[in-house]
């Protein structure tokens, strides 16, 4: 190992944050994907993740063209529209070493994938799914999305006159085993639920409201900057705390004031308690919360649901420490003798 | 009357789900055990319990084994279908019917006999009540065995296979063989001319069926990954690939080189697929009709960001839900097009059951070295029913991974290269696998218009490069398929090109036509697509190319007139589809209707 980095910018993983770049953005200028973007690069660099372990996905649309945008080095599939799970689920079998960061729009994940969306949760993936959750499709010029409010007036749209979807209900429905709720405009809770979402084993679903400055940013959408500013109602303050380093909260805490749940990896996620003390461990409150916000206009965000220590797809499959991707003909084609087993077993 | 030995058809009619298989399948077993070539096909509805199913048997001792419409022995269990079943025996044959069914006998041209059927299984005390509709089945082939000629001993040897060695099971089920045996010696006077009498003509063949097989042959070809959403008819060949890779790849460690995963549909099951396939594993899908419909959009990603992955089509007959238990070659023209945009499929047709298992290690192989879907077309026909086939032969080629890069490749170029660079110039591009931990290793993988380097562009030339070099790729891989196999006579005028499953009544409907006819022909067994150099050579031969196939609109015949515009009024399409396997008999009067009689100069 080598002693301390020389260079203060440089990560354990040898890396600068530039590392963890990608090309630059093509999406609309205040778009809230880009700060979604600007987040994974720091969480990722913060994380000490080396590139070449994450895959990225994606399906189509403004959202799924964001991972173009971070961890250039790292490998990326950006998939078809809605079909980024079944994508992922297949693409993660070759190297179960590696993680997935995926992500998703509203009309990607709550309309056209809506299947795919519910099956990847009960499988348990292990992959991060970020919904970049605007209300509306971007990319084909401003069309309601099934995330979209009810009675939401939109430009040459009319009025929505359906109820939305919640994507951390579907995904607590579909035994989802983390489930977080966020808001673009504020990157510090985008980060650090980011960071927690990769030290999750399994599936972690993150649905961040990201505001489409182009078509659905007025004042009173509910998607809009405005509104999440008004409208946010933190359940916690979420602190993301490396594995083996030291927990040092900032003030001293009284007990009651503070949860810790204990990731995976060996890192805690530290959630300080607000108005109401929030366990993010029990399925019933998160749906209680979940419904609590729809009723009273809120956008409750932080961690909605955990769920540790559940074998994700993969371990289920009691595979070979190699990678399968790494397996050569002497592991994969039986051996000559087989063939007159096999025939022998025929009648 | 002159007896007729090893050379007729039987026909069992019975009630789906009333446990006929067993007995149907011993029947077949038995008859293929005295050495006699034999084939069986289940002609059953789409239904779990009640409706008329029927199975067939043909016998022939010059191995001509495709299904006829004629059936000298009929056995009629059903009530249901009594009457059609009577009135379906050929005249002068023979008629078995379960007394218990009281319907006149409307036929004197054929030789009847009751069976006691229900009697026979209610004198037996080791028969629990709730059994004896299963084991009743077993009294018809007794009473057969005894009157056309089956030794008791190889329908023991059937049965001692069905039950895996298990001897209640099997006592039980010979015990009501043996007694429907000694009640028809002692009760029937033999009235018609069919015998059986053993041969030993299938000596070192097997019986498997061709879903088994492809799932057997895609384990010797290594398969890593499987994802597939229950259809009939292609079920089982997924079923069978989780009953034998726990033993065929058996480690040391217990652990496991594979995965299956049954998706939640086929959107999913191609996307899983092709997720693994792109990650670098053996990866496949099995699936019918419907479920190709569903898959379409996929596998036109996968074919243009050159993906490897199995696509086997278990074809039966549509369009839409079809009749989902019935047999066609539907699916050619559908698979050969699949996609939007401009695409190009590689397709593979296997004609037997050992070519399924061929096939299932070949795919593979042809799918890693072309970096795209390939699709290998079977039917219902093939796929479910048992065939007797050469045995199972180990690879005879090692495994073809196709161009790969890894670390110490990476290192030797100093990390340059590029995903679409076609450095070989055979259309033909380096990949490599996520988890490669060189920092040049990694691209994105996108449907959108791309360059050499995977980078979006819409930039025309750059377009226009990348779908020119996916066409020269498609050229390529005309040496990589699987040639086809001729079958030829001296002196042939005219030519026949057929595939899959009808290669056994095309060879008798040449015989048929060379003997009665005196029309000689070539036979071209077409076994992939994009077509080799033989089938050019072949098509530019004759004067008169039947092409021979189970669907309505002769789709190999369209593709043979695009490949070969030149050649387009010398071919002459053969196409019937009604769901049935495909007999002699319509193809040689479809061809005699097409055929012309060359003018003398």
């Amino acid at each position: 190992m080598a002693g301390a980095p020389a260079n203060a910018n440089v990560n354990l993983a040898g890396l600068v944050k530039n590392d963890y770049r990608g090309n630059p953005t093509t999406l609309c200028q205040g778009c809230g994907h880009n700060s979604i973007s600007n987040q994974i690069i720091s969480a990722m660099y913060e994380l000490n993740v080396v590139p070449e372990k994450v895959i990225k996905f994606s399906g189509i649309g403004c959202s799924s063209k964001s991972p173009t945008y971070f961890l250039n080095r790292s490998f990326g599939f950006n998939s078809l529209h809605g079909r980024m799970p079944s994508i992922a689920t297949g693409a993660l079998f070759g190297d179960i070493s590696l993680k997935g960061v995926g992500v998703s729009g509203d009309g990607d994940s709550a309309s056209i994938g809506m299947g795919q969306f519910k099956h990847v949760m009960r499988r348990n993936v292990n992959m991060v799914y970020i919904v970049e959750n605007n209300g509306v499709y971007g990319l084909t010029k401003g069309q309601f999305s099934a995330t979209a409010e009810k009675g939401l007036s939109l430009k040459k749209q009319g009025a929505n006159q359906y109820m939305p979807v919640d994507i951390c209900m579907e995904a607590l429905a579909s035994n989802a085993t983390f489930v977080a709720r966020s808001f673009a405009g504020n990157p510090k809770q985008v980060k650090e639920l980011l960071k927690a979402a990769m030290s999750h084993h399994g599936i972690a679903v993150l649905d961040i409201i990201s505001p489409c400055v182009t078509f659905n940013n007025q004042e009173n959408a509910y998607h809009s900057y405005a509104w999440g500013k008004d409208h946010e109602e933190p359940l916690h303050e979420i602190s993301y705390i490396a594995p083996r380093s030291e927990i040092i909260l900032e003030e001293e805490m009284k007990e009651g004031e503070v949860r810790e749940v204990a990731m995976h990896d060996g890192s805690v996620v530290i959630l300080k308690v607000l108005e109401k003390d929030y366990n993010p461990t029990d399925r019933f409150e998160a749906l209680r919360v979940l419904a609590e916000a729809q009723q009273n206009n809120w956008l409750a965000t932080g961690l909605i649901y955990i769920e540790t220590g559940k074998p994700a797809l993969t371990d289920i499959y009691n595979l070979v420490d190699t990678p399968l991707n790494r397996l050569e003909e002497p592991d994969l084609r039986p051996a000559p003798e087989m063939i007159d087993k096999i025939n022998a077993l025929m009648f | 009357m002159n007896k007729v030995v090893n050379d007729f058809s039987i026909t069992v009619g019975t009630k789906n789900g009333s446990g006929s298989s067993t007995a149907n399948n011993t029947l077949l077993r038995a008859i293929f055990k005295m050495g006699i070539p034999v084939s069986g096909k289940n002609l059953f509805p789409s239904n779990i319990q009640g409706l008329p199913t029927w199975y067939t048997i043909r016998v022939n001792k010059d191995g001509f084994i495709a299904r006829r419409e004629e059936q000298e022995v009929v056995v009629a269990l059903n009530p249901d279908s009594f009457a059609r079943d009577l009135a379906s025996v050929a005249a002068g044959g023979a008629f078995f019917y379960a007394d218990d069914i009281k319907q006149p006998i409307t036929r004197a041209d054929v030789a009847v006999y009751p069976m006691p059927v229900k009697q026979l299984v209610r004198s037996d005390p080791n028969v629990p009540a709730d059994f004896r509709d299963l084991v009743g089945n077993m009294v018809y082939v007794g009473v057969l065995a005894q009157m056309i000629g089956i030794d008791l001993s190889t329908i023991e040897a059937a049965l001692n296979f069905h039950f895996k060695g298990k001897q209640k099971p099997i006592d039980m089920n010979l015990n009501a063989v043996r007694a429907g045996a000694e009640w028809a010696k002692t009760n029937l006077e033999k009235k018609d001319v069919f015998f059986l009498e053993p041969m030993n003509k299938t000596d070192g063949l097997i019986m498997a069926d061709g879903n088994t097989a492809a799932a057997i042959g895609s384990i010797f070809g290594g398969v890593q990954f499987a994802a597939w959403y229950p259809i009939t008819p292609a079920s089982s060949l997924a079923e069978s690939l989780n009953d034998y890779l726990p033993t065929l790849r058996k480690r040391e460690d217990g652990k496991h080189t594979y995965a299956v995963v049954q998706a939640e549909d086929e959107l999913a099951a191609i996307g899983m697929a092709i997720g693994a396939g792109w990650s670098g594993l053996r990866s496949m899908t099995s699936t019918s009709g419907p479920g190709l419909s569903l898959m379409t959009e996929f596998t036109g990603l996968a074919y243009y960001t050159e993906v490897p992955v199995v696509v086997w089509d278990v074809q039966r007959i549509g369009p839409s839900t079809g009749l989902p238990t019935r047999t066609a070659q539907g699916d050619l023209s559908f698979v050969n097009f699949m996609g939007h945009g401009d695409t190009e499929s590689i397709i593979l047709l296997p004609g037997d059951v050992s070519e399924c298992f061929e096939f299932g290690w070949k795919a593979f192989d042809v799918a890693e070295r072309m970096q795209t879907p390939v699709f290998v077309l079977s039917d219902l026909d093939m796929g479910m029913n048992q065939w007797m086939s050469k045995p199972f032969a180990y690879p005879d080629t090692p495994m073809d991974r196709g161009k790969l890069l890894w670390e110490k490749d990476l290192e030797e170029l100093k990390g340059n290269w590029a995903r679409y660079l076609d450095k070989d110039g055979d259309g033909i591009t380096y990949r490599t696998f996520p988890g490669n931990t060189h920092p040049m290793s990694s691209y994105f993988t996108r449907g959108t218009g791309h360059d050499e380097n995977a980078r979006y562009t819409e930039d025309s030339t750059v377009w226009l490069n990348m779908m020119d070099r996916l066409k020269k790729k498609h050229q390529t891989a005309r040496k990589y398929v699987p040639a086809p196999v001729l079958h030829s006579t001296p002196g042939a005028t005219v030519g026949i090109i057929g595939y899959g499953s009808t290669e056994s009544a095309i060879l008798e409907a040449m015989y048929q036509l060379e003997t009665e006819q005196g029309i000689k022909a070539d036979f071209l067994r077409v076994r992939a697509l994009p077509f080799s150099d033989q089938v050019t050579e072949f098509v530019d031969k004759y004067d008169q190319v039947f092409v021979v196939e189970m669907n309505r609109d002769g789709q190999m015949n369209q593709i043979l007139t695009i490949e070969y515009p030149q050649r387009a009024p010398y071919f002459r399409s053969v196409a019937y589809g009604d769901g049935m396997p495909a007999s002699a008999k319509w193809v040689r009067e479809g061809i005699l209707a097409k055929y012309t009689v060359e003018e003398k100069a």
